[in-house]
């Protein structure tokens, strides 16, 4: 199957058709809920709301289980079609049509975490010329390690193309700060794997940064 | 957007590091959308307001009886909690622009969704 990153910039993938077919699909939908919820499980968030960013909302499906969770949230996507559907399903999210590749524009601190959902290996694409992937990746990490309050979470369930992929962006990451890396659920399962980066802004004090436990590594079923 | 994420945004312009917050809104318009009322988030939220720029912000769309700064008992302080609601999570800007003080750069809103994007100069 071919990736859709290889196709087109997001935001031409995501047109209107695109993004309408992508949020009705309840397959899809159904999928972007659980990772979501695991993601979210991955923050780790102490009790209470939180102020939680959404990297890559889409349409809003992981937007409304944080939202379902108590918590508030602001989203951003490159897609202007995949916003307009988030905005005719009333999510309660704050969105932003921004390039993720283009860096943050949050106040220092701002985010008591961030998700994101099937976003990452878009920006590792060079779509066009002026994308310099590992540039972006930067701007990228930097931004974000910047808008997170100090030891936040930041976890980005995503689908590597290749173990290179994987390699250049935790260094990038790491090289802007983060502590943590790659999780992989349930990787003896063709159907069920699923690839989360986790990541650490820092280190509250007091508190060690101990990379949580993957699922399913023992063989045991979804 | 809601104010609270207002609050929050700065230009991220290539290079504009200074005097780059609060974005200043021209031509808004504003809705006021009803939402639950949750002290607890507020409370949370509260160490991470700046309440000049956000008593600024309010002048600039015509919001009067901001008080000047958080009063010492905020937290217990139901009236005013009630009063930062309304404020912070109840007035959406649907409609207008943002300008950067320092760069001037231009963030359009439309259906209350602010573009963010930067020409290439600024990246
Ligand atoms: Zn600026």
């Amino acid at each position: 199957m071919s990736r859709p990153e290889h196709i087109a910039p997001p935001e031409i993938f995501y047109g209107d058709v695109e993004a309408r077919k992508y949020t009705d699909n309840s397959r899809i939908a159904s999928i972007q809920a659980d990772m979501a919820y695991r993601a979210l499980e991955l923050l780790n968030l102490p009790p209470g709301p939180a102020y939680l960013l959404d990297i890559g909302c889409g349409s809003g499906l992981s937007g409304e289980i944080l939202e379902e969770e108590g918590h508030a949230w602001v989203g951003m996507d490159i897609s202007p079609s995949m916003l307009e559907v988030a905005l005719e399903r009333e999510v309660e999210g704050d969105l932003f049509l921004q390039d993720a590749g283009q860096g943050m524009s949050f106040r220092p601190g701002t985010f008591d975490g961030a998700i994101s959902i099937s976003v990452l290996q878009w920006l590792c694409n060079a779509d066009k010329q002026v994308n310099r992937p590992k540039a972006r990746m930067h701007r990228f990490f930097s931004t974000l390690y910047a808008s997170l309050r100090k030891g936040a979470r930041a976890v980005f369930q995503f689908y590597p193309e290749n173990d290179d992929q994987i390699q250049m962006i935790t260094d990038v990451a790491t090289r802007c700060g983060f502590e943590g890396g790659l999780l992989v659920d349930y990787p003896n399962s063709k159907k069920a794997k699923k690839y989360y980066l986790c990541l650490f802004a820092g280190q509250q004090t007091g508190v060690r940064n101990d990379m949580p436990r993957a699922l399913g590594e023992n063989g045991e079923m979804h | 957007m809601r104010l609270i994420t207002h609050n929050m945004l700065q230009c991220h312009a290539k290079n504009c590091n200074v005097n780059n917050f609060p974005l200043r809104f021209e031509n808004a318009e504003v809705e006021l959308i009803e939402a639950d009322f949750n002290p607890e988030f507020l409370i949370n939220m509260l160490p991470k307001l700046e309440w000049n720029a956000l008593a600024t912000t309010a002048v600039q769309l015509g919001i009067a009886n901001v008080p000047a700064q958080i009063p010492d008992n905020a937290a217990e302080n139901e009236e005013f909690l009630k009063a930062l609601h309304g404020l912070i999570l109840e007035t959406h800007v649907q409609q207008g622009q943002m300008v950067c003080n320092n760069c001037q750069h231009v963030y359009k809103i439309t259906n209350g969704i602010p573009n963010m994007l930067l020409g290439e100069h600024e990246i």
